[in-house]
């Protein structure tokens, strides 16, 4: 490259970022959070609640939660909102967040074919349905992509006493993509996915599938709250999101969750003040 | 919202959130097209009229960078942008400015390769005529592109196809933030990942229907300018 | 702004120039000084345009040296050339005039009144704003005469200016070749047209496989031509 456009990039990348910090000006943050989250619409629903009370605008970069917590990592967002505990908690033991507060749960459900190969449906025993998965070897969709879900998935294969990644066969397909995106590889191919429930209900493009099992304890899912830790990067906006978190937990905030619905159906329950979830 | 309205309602009813993102699109694309033309158009030329060593495989991997894929040119971004990353002070990652980098870095090598190959057939022609007017390095660039400008349109139309289409790096530089960053492409990612795939495919033919206009615009403005100066 | 004739005599000093192994002209001694037009003729492939070129400045011998009024490497500042088939600029007629006053330095106040006279000179003055690329060979052939008179040149290379030219434009531009040398601006130009040679030449030098053959006052060269090539081109021979 010559030194020329070397120049002419430097100089173009300030006038941007000028540009951008007369936009930067108002009260924003920027939360990394999951698709799951993203996808059921839970924000559409509470953020301008938010917004309305406290004039911050919150952006969402919505992300597996592996990839939102190395962004929270990065310095690149001032708070994390995701749902993975030990990866969570590890994110803080080591520093890049300040403290994890529980927020809310929801479920993972299993969906698959009405045809139900596997014979599971109407079960509330994840373990013995992703046993029966494997030995039918009934086509199974895995997101593969480091996420919550992924993670939930890998936990309840183990709690099976499954060795996945030696266990697996032809019939178990890692697409290393989103929840939405697993959603419609099963969809396409009547294949068994483990999904969170609120992104199944605001899902569209259902072809044969339907819930196959639910309410099994060990399907919960709990999300959890963390600020990126301005020590380590001092562009965090401290106050505006420590702000966004104390919303989040206060009753104002847990009520929001609450009262969101699809089709008259609760998709989060908050639990903030559990301090063990 | 189960059953959300369809993209041809969004566009009657004149849904103004589905016009944000089609300005936001434009905003980045057209801004980022400029940038690359800055860029590559003098670049190209400057390629065309110089000879030095290695010229031939520069031509080489300018032209193989036309075909750049995006979600590499978006990681690099990503991690040149990040608040960790080298130009992480100017705050730029999630931001409509980190899209119009990205696009940019996509779209400079196509309109300086077609660019380079534009002045420098141009040159066989003029060649003998601008030297014998005696005219310095700057002249004959300034004359070339001046006069190449009917087929650098197709340049700056190319790259901004390119940059309308992409998804790949403004997904990730961006980050796809409602109201924010959410353009067409990735709005379409997105509906497409809530498995509403008819709003998808909606989307998708308003960007396209967009795409044509703006071809159709500079088409004919190319069309009347060669009227007038052959 | 007419410089001191510095230009003139263009001298050769056995010059030869060779192009990958072809010797295209070969230790040529040669004197252009001012005075009626000078014409090269020579059957194609003789070393004409390369003459020409070479006298230009867009071509540096491989050996031997030009001069430009007894100096080496003399910018073209009062040179101009028109190319056998002149690149028409992508731009309007009058404005291939306006880059080429723009390139020669003339100052900008000046540039409609000289536009003005060079189109009325070169009779293109209803045209002035038609692309210069639509218009027909002979138009283009005047327009590239009037661009190469926009610089106010002493000395005018001519490299066949009406080739593939039908008679009527043939003779406007025969007229405009005229008028120009009858200006005090040198003219030198190469021709393969016989009958040209023999309206317009001052002074022909004959060229033939990169050597000059003869050289002399056209109408001596014309009726009596000293050596047997010259016999044998004048008599529409094939010279091989």
């Amino acid at each position: 490259m010559s030194m020329l456009t070397r120049r002419l990039l430097i100089a173009a990348t300030a006038a941007l970022a000028f540009a951008s910090h007369a936009v930067a000006q108002d009260k924003s943050i920027v939360v990394a959070s999951t698709t799951s989250t993203q996808d059921s619409g839970l924000f559409g629903h509470i953020l301008p609640m938010f917004k309305a009370r406290t004039g911050i605008d919150v952006k969402v970069v919505a992300q597996g939660t592996g990839q939102a917590l190395d962004t929270g990592r990065r310095g690149d967002a001032d708070v994390v909102f995701v749902h993975a505990k030990p990866a969570e908690e590890k994110f803080v033991s080591e520093g890049f967040g300040i403290r994890r507060h529980p927020v809310m749960y929801n479920d993972f459900i299993l969906i698959g074919p009405k045809s139900d190969p596997a014979g599971i449906k109407g079960s509330k025993d994840i373990v013995a349905a992703l046993s029966a998965i494997k030995a039918k070897g009934a086509d199974f969709i895995s997101r593969g992509d480091k996420s919550g879900t992924h993670q939930a998935e890998l936990n309840l294969w183990k709690i099976a006493g499954i060795d996945i990644a030696k266990d697996k066969g032809p019939w178990y397909k890692e697409i290393g993509q989103g929840m939405g995106a697993a959603l419609n590889t099963a969809s396409a191919s009547n294949a068994y996915v483990l999904a969170d429930r609120g992104t199944w209900l605001s899902f569209k493009n259902r072809g044969d599938l339907g819930i196959a099992v639910e309410g099994d304890k060990r399907l919960f899912n709990q999300y959890g709250v963390m600020l990126v830790n301005p020590e380590k990067h001092p562009s965090v906006k401290k106050d505006l999101g420590q702000h966004f978190i104390d919303w989040l937990v206060s009753s104002e905030g847990q009520k929001a969750i609450a009262d969101y619905k699809i089709n008259g159906e609760q998709l989060f329950y908050p639990n903030a003040s559990d301090s063990g979830a | 919202m189960p059953d959300g309205p369809s993209a041809l309602q969004l566009v009657l009813s004149g849904d103004p959130a589905l016009f944000a993102i089609v300005r936001l699109s434009l905003y980045v694309s057209l801004s980022a097209v400029a940038l690359a033309a800055l860029i590559g158009i003098p670049l190209g030329a400057w390629i065309a009229l110089t000879r030095f060593p290695g010229r031939q495989g520069v031509i080489v991997l300018l032209n193989a960078l036309m075909g750049l894929p995006p979600v590499v040119v978006g990681l690099a971004v990503y991690l040149a942008l990040s608040r960790s990353g080298p130009l992480g002070a100017f705050g730029l990652l999630f931001t409509p400015s980190a899209m119009i980098v990205a696009q940019t870095v996509l779209v400079t090598p196509i309109i300086a390769a077609l660019t380079r190959q534009t002045i420098e057939d141009l040159w066989i022609e003029y060649r003998d005529e601008l030297t014998a007017m005696n005219l310095g390095p700057l002249g004959r660039v300034m004359a070339l592109i001046w006069d190449a400008r009917f087929s650098l349109v197709t340049a700056l139309l190319a790259g901004f196809g390119r940059a309308a289409a992409e998804v790949g790096a403004i997904i990730i530089v961006g980050g796809n933030i409602e109201g924010f960053t959410r353009t067409m492409t990735t709005a379409i990612a997105l509906e497409t990942s809530k498995g509403d795939l008819p709003l998808a495919v909606g989307l998708g033919l308003v960007l396209i229907s967009i795409v044509i206009v703006v071809n159709a615009l500079a088409w004919s403005m190319r069309r009347a300018g060669e009227r007038l100066a052959g | 702004m007419r410089a001191p004739s510095s230009e003139l005599p263009i001298q050769f000093h056995g010059v030869t120039v060779t192009a990958g192994g072809v010797t295209i002209l070969d230790d040529i001694a040669l004197t252009l000084a001012s005075g009626p037009p000078t014409v090269l003729i020579g059957p194609n492939g003789s070393g004409k345009s390369t003459l020409l070129r070479l006298a230009m400045g867009l071509l540096a011998p491989s050996r031997g040296r030009v001069t430009w009024g007894g100096l080496e490497l003399v910018p073209p500042l009062k040179r101009a050339i028109v190319f056998q088939r002149p690149a028409m600029l992508r731009r309007s007629a009058a404005a291939n005039l306006r880059f080429a006053l723009r390139a020669a330095g003339i100052p900008h106040a000046e540039h409609a009144r000289r536009i003005a006279e060079l189109l009325e000179l070169v009779g293109l003055h209803a045209l002035a704003d038609r692309a210069a690329r639509r218009l027909s060979g002979g138009e283009q052939q005047r327009l590239a005469l009037a661009r190469a008179l926009a610089r106010d040149p002493a000395v005018l290379f001519l490299d066949e200016p009406t080739a593939s030219l039908d008679p009527i434009a043939t003779k406007a531009v025969e007229d405009i070749i005229r008028t120009v040398s009858e200006r005090n601006i040198k003219v030198v130009m190469a021709t393969h047209d016989l009958g040209e040679a023999r309206r317009l030449a001052g002074e022909i030098i004959m060229l033939h496989r990169g050597r000059i053959v003869e050289t002399g006052a056209a109408a001596s060269f014309l009726d009596a031509p000293q050596t047997a090539e010259a016999r044998a081109f004048l008599a529409g021979e094939l010279l091989i």
